[in-house]
């Protein structure tokens, strides 16, 4: 009752009754202090969200709120079962999310809308007498004015302003760019919707209804494996984490996962516990090497020796001295070992070309669709040459053969392995294989002095094709040759014996990677044993740290082979598992059109990031690696070596191969009225201008300031913290403010690329960042927008590591000013539909379209032809972009942005290559939202709210529309000429609601946009309906390709995988060297325990965890070396920049490599450095991206490029640095001036 | 005036003391602490705290005995008031200055050390001042003392101090002729005793809680019962 008088009880009897001999009490003590106790862990409800950094975890958790404020959370356990034998998904969640509550009420959230103070002050001025756009243009149009903020980027000077006044700036900004130069101007880049759809969407609906550019994600981070759409046609498709559990053999390569994937470690313990094996590959003593039964320390950058030396084994002891019928059967029908490649011969020497075609045999083999697409093999039974189905000739401008059925013509066939038979060969001919062992720095040398082309025999069928007789070969007996097996056939650089330092052997590997051979032939025998006696269960799970290397396909490419040898992918248990960065958006067919806005325009504006910020952030000016470097010996002629990088994308973009953005130097509304005034279609206007000069794509001249990005929105991103790679390089030129660039620009003038003396400074007009927390990016922006965090918004989340779907839901209304993504897009859109007037109308857009995959146009260049240099007419769609005229209602932006357009019901929707009528459900949509009384959208489906756009995202999509499944299905049937809607049919009734996966996540229903299926036998495993319903992969072949025969990718070499060493990036120059003491390391990337993926590194329950701020780890010796103590502060540097850390000197770290886990926030304890005298860097201060021209080729099959699907990616591993002990730790802390605090 | 500074005052302040402390520790037991700042700062703690904890309780217990110690003890005794006087100065002086100087190493660190004055309230600081200008004001009153040494002074402050705790309505006359430093000291001591309860000094009480009992307890494990005595003992416990 009272603290005190209870506590006066002195006259009671204290003791009242003992027991357990006296050793027991009971008292009347008061109790009231428990209450404390129990409140502490009262709350008043409790909501199910979900925590979307770009974590593949999707985990769903209890948000606990009380009194109004989100408390704390803990795991929901409460997913759909598995299956009887199969553990359970729970429990899932990890230490890193279960933080994050800390963000709402901390510190360093976004409270207000906040802008650059400067600018704010121009703009109010400008703003009292002019209307927003013309004082916009006002401050624009004045260099020195535009100066004054652009120069003040990342050093601070924010100042508050309302929604209403910042989200008119922005419109203004929009509209001026839009009328100025074009809509192509504006950027946004925001990653991986599978995390939040809703938000992502948001901000690329608006962009794309103004006809803004998206860009890309999934290639910048490099956690695209190009390997992936080369060998599969496909994106990247992976195993659930439950499949790990069915694997007999599980090989960890380069993934961490009690680590990075903690909620779905159990599953791997659970695995090991049925007996499982696993072999661990990783240089450094990570997590998950405790897991294995062996680890394989290999040195970094070298897993491809490694890849084919098992692969050595594997064909040696399974394929060539003993055939396992499994592993026969499986590549004969599933992979592009039986398709013939034609050999050329260049100077009386034979190089694999490419794949012969039934177009080039006379009478086409009965061929009359495509052709010059249908891959030749040869038939068993019959000996002749045959077009077996399922190739992508196939696929387009017919009907029903586009199967893995044995089959070529309407006939049974078996397609032929090998010729190595005396009877099958006509010749034994020498063949010959770039090798680029010899070519390795200082660093990975490992003493290969051999010649840079190996010759080996190969058996040979003589052809007699339309262009005379031709000697071609199966890909498996190249192949074969490729890995160094000595088959009896004689000649030089094979190998009968493992021992033999012969290129392909462990022997040979031993000395690239410091694996002893006894463990790769170990680990190999094992693999392969394994997947033989199940039939395919031995997977590898692998990271994107072996990704992130230059030739980052060797690596995996190397590894996919393995699986195709071995029959693993496609099996349950076994496969190919990359889970980074593109965590499976489900929905995916549902949600693009709600994204894309291509419910009221089509096609829109996409953009791949790589090539766009390496042309716009100035990078390639720098650029230290040239063509010749990296080209292969067996190169067919052309002006290979005389191209700078930026050359090669220039000509892919004008070839049509990758996108552009902006497209032209014109702006394409005026575009669009001088064809509309000539009176010509879009598309030959501008393809007659284009020839003849008047018109110019602005990748030929990226400095010019027509063709800058002008405005830039960053949502759900830290671009400037994290994926930025260059990140002084987009200081310097992008934003155009302080930065630590150190080294100078190449003396080398591209050959395409105009170059401009002066760099531009400053290319940006506007960043504009919307996060919830005060992140790098946030503290360079010129206006940043409070969102709402995870806990306070209505959004979808899925992931490709479990097959649910699951909601984020707002426990709490966004707190201080902030709001949700859907929200402020929303308002942005509300005054743009104000503000335009005063410019725009009704517009024509001018989008130019790459040659895309998964459309029949990606069947469009069997050669490699530039109109620019007059080697073809430009024929818009296949020889060069197509140009599609887009209309806009910029008068209407908010109207549109809140309704389900007209094209939905007029167009339908689709993915993949397929197409569907959607009219029910967009009849259903307006039934469930509600339609538009009035305005310009008035009668269509409503999206005003973020639950509305959820609505829309499952009602359109065959993930959660079961009615849609079906007919998605019947459209692929129709292609593959075999019924498909079995997997589909039981669910056709399921319709999955808002309110659905609100109650409990929601397993989502089998769909032909992915390869696996969701069924109560079988786990998700990609490649599965390849496998089991014979429907082909999206390649060339139709098969698994391991050969890429198009023309750059034999140019580069990289037409089989090859060992190709790190490449030189030449940073570490002879000026700096001396600054340092000695130590030049490898710079290593990885992800860390305690930030990503499920949270920040500026979460202070994290950082409390670590050391408080950046650090970076090296080897004991290393620091002994240049002595360095653990805990000491350091300094790396190189050409690209620096940046500060702390040490950790650990044991675990291989010698020679510096570990710096990425996104670690410079905005946290980070002093300055002293050799750039500016605030030590993020860990992309020191790298610079390297596109490689085997990623720009397009219009070739599954070479064409996607959307996140296909094209340069951010490499960044080859990079070294020189580490140095700090000698004075400047925080650079002082006080402002007056003068500086005035502004 | 002087008869309400030395005759009403006390009664306010120990009143205020009494009822504030218990209505505190009631409302709100959590608050009831010292609020160390060890473990945002070390420095300068642990011999400034030592020298000024040690140096305050020798002081407050001269107080208290010197103080409220009948006169007709220290006669039995025979402790001569002169003595009791060089005593008084002699330890309280000592005590005095150790306090002083812990106090100051405190106050200097609490002001200048920012982590610790951010954390720091009103009342922290505050208090801290007060005791400052006490243990000064107290210094002071040696120099007084020190030029009359008989303790005839120091019988008229025992006489007062008595007399607050007898209901002596003439207490305050007793004191009438002090020097002026003497009842600056007792006036500021008067109001220490005010604020007691809205200061962290409430953690000079919670001695009384010290878990002493503990070390003499009958069972190793505790069962506390929300049930009346009678319904108890009948009950028995079964199995």
């Amino acid at each position: 009752m009272s603290q005190l008088l209870d506590r006066l009880n002195f006259l009671q009897p204290r003791r009242m009754e003992t027991y357990a001999d006296g050793l027991g009490e009971v008292t009347r003590e008061p109790r009231d202090w428990e209450e404390t106790y129990r409140n502490r862990w009262r709350h008043d409800k409790i909501v199910r969200s979900t925590h979307g950094v770009n974590c593949t975890g999707s985990c769903s958790w209890k948000i606990y709120v009380k009194s109004g404020i989100v408390t704390w959370e803990t795991q929901y356990t409460d997913y759909p079962r598995t299956r009887p034998g199969l553990p359970n998904h729970e429990p899932r969640g990890c230490a890193r999310g279960a933080s994050y509550s800390w963000y709402l009420y901390s510190a360093n959230r976004v409270k207000t809308p906040l802008v650059r103070g400067r600018l704010m002050r121009l703009w109010r001025r400008m703003r009292e007498t002019r209307q927003p756009v013309e004082a916009w243009e006002a401050i624009q149009r004045d260099p020195i004015l535009r100066a004054e903020y652009v120069k003040a980027r990342g050093k601070g000077g924010f100042v508050r302003a309302s929604w209403d006044e910042a989200t008119e700036m922005i419109a203004a900004a929009n509209a001026w760019t839009i009328r100025t130069y074009g809509p192509d101007r504006i950027f946004g880049f925001s990653p991986i919707p599978a995390m939040s759809m809703v938000s992502y969407a948001a901000g690329s609906r608006y962009l794309s209804l103004l006809g803004g550019v998206c860009m890309s994600f999934y290639d910048w981070y490099c956690d695209l494996p190009p390997s992936s759409p080369m060998t599969w046609g496909e994106q990247t498709d992976v195993p659930e984490s439950a499949d790990w559990y069915n694997a007999g053999y599980l090989l960890l390569w380069g993934s961490n996962v009690p680590q990075t994937r903690t909620p779905d470690a159990h599953f791997y313990t659970e695995a090991r516990y049925r007996g499982a094996k696993s072999a661990v590959i990783c240089p450094d003593y990570s997590e998950a090497a405790k897991f294995g039964d062996v680890w394989l320390n290999v040195k970094q950058g070298t897993d491809a020796a490694l890849a084919i030396a098992f692969g050595h084994v594997i064909l040696r002891e399974f394929h060539l001295d003993r055939q396992v019928e499994y592993f026969e059967d499986y590549c004969r029908r599933y992979s592009d070992f039986p398709m013939l490649v034609k050999l050329e011969e260049r100077d009386g020497r034979l190089v694999p070309g490419r794949f012969l075609r039934a177009a080039e045999i006379e009478g086409a083999l009965g061929e009359t669709n495509n052709p010059e697409w249908k891959t030749v093999a040869i038939d068993e039974n019959s000996g002749e040459l045959v077009a077996p189905n399922g190739t992508i000739g196939h696929r387009w401008g017919e009907k029903g053969r586009w199967n893995l059925e044995e089959k070529a013509g309407g006939r049974d066939v078996r397609l032929k392995l090998t010729l190595i038979l005396d009877e099958d060969h006509d010749d034994i001919a020498g063949v010959d294989f770039p090798y680029f062992g010899a070519d390795a720095t200082a660093a990975f040398d490992s003493g290969d002095r051999r010649p840079n082309v190996l010759t080996r025999n190969v058996p040979v069928r003589r052809v007699k094709t339309t262009e005379g007789e031709v000697a071609v070969a199966t890909v498996f007996d190249l192949l074969c040759a490729n890995y160094g097996l000595d088959r009896g056939l004689g000649g030089d650089w094979v190998a009968r014996d493992y021992a033999e330092d012969i290129p392909g052997t462990p022997a040979w590997a031993e000395k690239i990677t410091g694996v002893s051979r006894d463990k790769i032939i170990h680990v190999a025998r094992e693999f392969a044993r394994n997947a033989e006696k199940t039939q395919g269960k031995s997977m590898v799970i692998i990271g994107a740290a072996m990704n992130h290397w230059y030739h980052m396909d060797m690596n995996y490419r190397g590894v996919i082979n393995m699986l195709i040898m071995c029959g693993c992918v496609g099996q349950s248990g076994g496969g190919w598992a990359h889970y980074v960065g593109q965590e499976k958006l489900r929905p995916q067919t549902g949600w693009a059109p709600i994204a894309f806005a291509l419910d009221w325009g089509r096609p829109p504006r996409q953009m791949n990031s790589t090539s766009a910020w390496y042309a716009h952030t100035g990078q390639w000016r720098y650029e230290t690696v040239t063509a010749g470097e990296i080209l292969s010996p067996t190169a067919p002629e052309g002006d290979w070596e005389e191209l700078s990088l930026i050359d090669y994308n220039i000509r892919a973009e004008r070839m049509g191969w990758l996108p552009s953005a902006p497209q032209l130097r014109t702006n394409p509304l005026e575009v669009a009225k001088a064809a509309k005034a000539a009176g010509k279609e879009v598309a030959a206007y501008v393809a007659e201008k284009l020839k003849s000069g008047e018109l110019e794509m602005s990748c030929e001249d990226p400095d010019a300031p027509e063709n800058w990005p002008r405005n830039l929105f960053v949502w759900r991103s830290n671009l400037l913290g994290s994926s930025g790679k260059g990140h002084e390089y987009f200081l310097r030129h992008l934003l155009g403010t302080d930065n630590g660039v150190l080294g100078e620009e190449t003396g080398r003038r591209p050959r395409e690329a105009r170059w401009h003396d002066e760099a531009p400074r400053g290319k940006l007009d506007l960043l504009v960042c919307i996060d919830f927390r005060m992140s790098t990016t946030a503290v360079y922006a010129d206006v940043v927008l409070p969102t709402a965090s995870w806990y306070e918004k209505n959004d979808l989340n899925t992931s490709d590591m479990h097959p649910f779907i699951h909601p984020l839901q707002a426990a709490v209304d966004p707190a201080y000013e902030s709001r949700s993504d859907w929200g402020i897009f929303k308002s942005i859109a509300v005054q743009f539909q104000k503000v335009a007037p005063e410019v725009l109308g009704r517009e024509t857009d001018v989008v130019a379209v790459p040659i895309l995959h998964d459309t029949p146009g990606e069947i469009a260049q069997t050669e490699v032809r530039d109109w620019k240099r007059g080697e073809c007419d430009l024929i818009p769609g296949r020889t060069a972009p197509n140009f599609v005229a887009v209309e806009r209602d910029y008068t209407a932006i908010a109207d549109r942005f809140m309704a389900l357009g007209p094209l939905m019901e007029k167009l339908g929707n689709g993915g993949k290559g397929i197409a569907w009528n959607t009219g029910h459900e967009v009849e259903a949509l307006r039934a469930l939202n509600g339609a538009h009384a009035d305005g310009a959208a008035r009668g269509a489906a409503r999206i005003v709210t973020d639950i509305d756009a959820c609505e829309a995202i499952m009602m359109l999509a065959p993930e959660t529309n079961g009615e849609v499944a079906v007919k998605a299905w019947a459209a692929l049937s129709e292609v593959t000429g075999r019924d498909h809607t079995h997997l589909a049919r039981p669910k056709e009734d399921e319709k999955i609601r808002f309110a659905d996966i609100a109650a409990q996540p929601r397993k989502i229903i089998t769909s032909p946009t992915w390869s696996g299926i969701e069924s109560e036998k079988v786990c998700y495993n990609a490649g599965w309906t390849n496998v089991h319903e014979l429907i082909p992969w999206r390649t060339l072949t139709g098969r698994q390709q391991t050969y890429q025969d198009h023309l750059w990718m034999r140019a580069f070499g990289e037409g089989f995988v090859t060992w190709r060493p790190p490449v030189d990036l030449k940073t570490v120059t002879g000026k700096l060297i001396e600054q340092g003491d000695g130590l030049v390391l490898n710079f290593i990337t990885p992800h860390q325990k305690w930030g990503i993926h499920s949270t920040y590194t500026d979460n202070l329950l994290m950082l409390t965890l670590n050391r408080g701020g950046p650090v970076i780890w090296i080897s004991e010796n290393d620091a002994k070396k240049a002595g360095i103590r653990d805990n000491d502060w350091v300094e790396l540097f190189n050409a690209n920049g620096a940046l500060t850390a702390r040490a950790v000197v650990s044991q675990r770290i291989k010698d020679g490599t510096t570990f710096m886990y990425h996104a670690q926030e410079k905005i946290v304890n980070t002093p300055g450095s002293e050799i750039t005298g500016r605030r030590g860097g993020i860990h992309n201060s020191v790298t610079r991206t390297v596109p490689k021209p085997t990623h720009m080729i397009g219009g070739y099959a599954q070479q064409s490029w996607g959307f996140n699907y296909y094209g340069t990616v951010g490499a960044n591993r080859d990079e070294f640095v020189i580490v140095r002990r700090m000698r004075k730790v400047d925080w650079l802390d002082r006080p402002a001036t007056t003068k500086e605090a005035a502004q | 005036m002087h008869e309400f500074l030395f005759g009403i005052y006390p009664y306010i302040a120990l009143a205020v003391m009494i009822v504030g402390s218990i209505a505190r520790y009631d409302r709100d037991p959590f608050t009831w602490k010292s609020s160390s700042s060890q473990l945002l700062r070390r420095r300068q703690l642990v011999v400034g705290s030592v020298l000024f904890h040690v140096g305050v309780l020798v002081i407050f217990f001269g107080h208290l005995i010197g103080l409220l110690t009948p006169i007709w003890v220290f006669d039995a005794l025979g402790i001569s008031h002169g003595a009791k006087q060089v005593l008084a100065i002699v330890l309280g002086g000592v005590a005095g200055v150790m306090a002083l100087a812990g106090g100051a190493m405190l106050l200097h660190r609490r002001m200048t050390d920012p982590r610790i004055r951010a954390t720091s309230s009103f009342w922290d600081i505050a208090i801290m001042w007060l005791l400052m200008a006490q243990l000064v004001l107290g210094i002071g009153t040696i120099f007084v003392s020190i030029r009359h040494l008989d303790g005839g002074e120091m019988v008229r402050f025992m006489a007062w101090a008595q007399g607050i705790f007898t209901f002596d309505s003439h207490a305050a006359s007793y004191i009438e002729d002090a020097a002026l430093v003497f009842k600056l000291h007792l006036f500021l001591g008067l109001t220490i005793f005010l604020v007691f309860p809205f200061t962290r000094l409430v953690h000079i009480l919670s001695g009384f809680a010290a878990p002493v009992r503990y070390l003499m307890r009958a069972g190793y494990q505790i069962m506390r019962t929300r049930r009346p005595a009678t319904a108890l003992r009948g009950a028995g416990r079964e199995g």
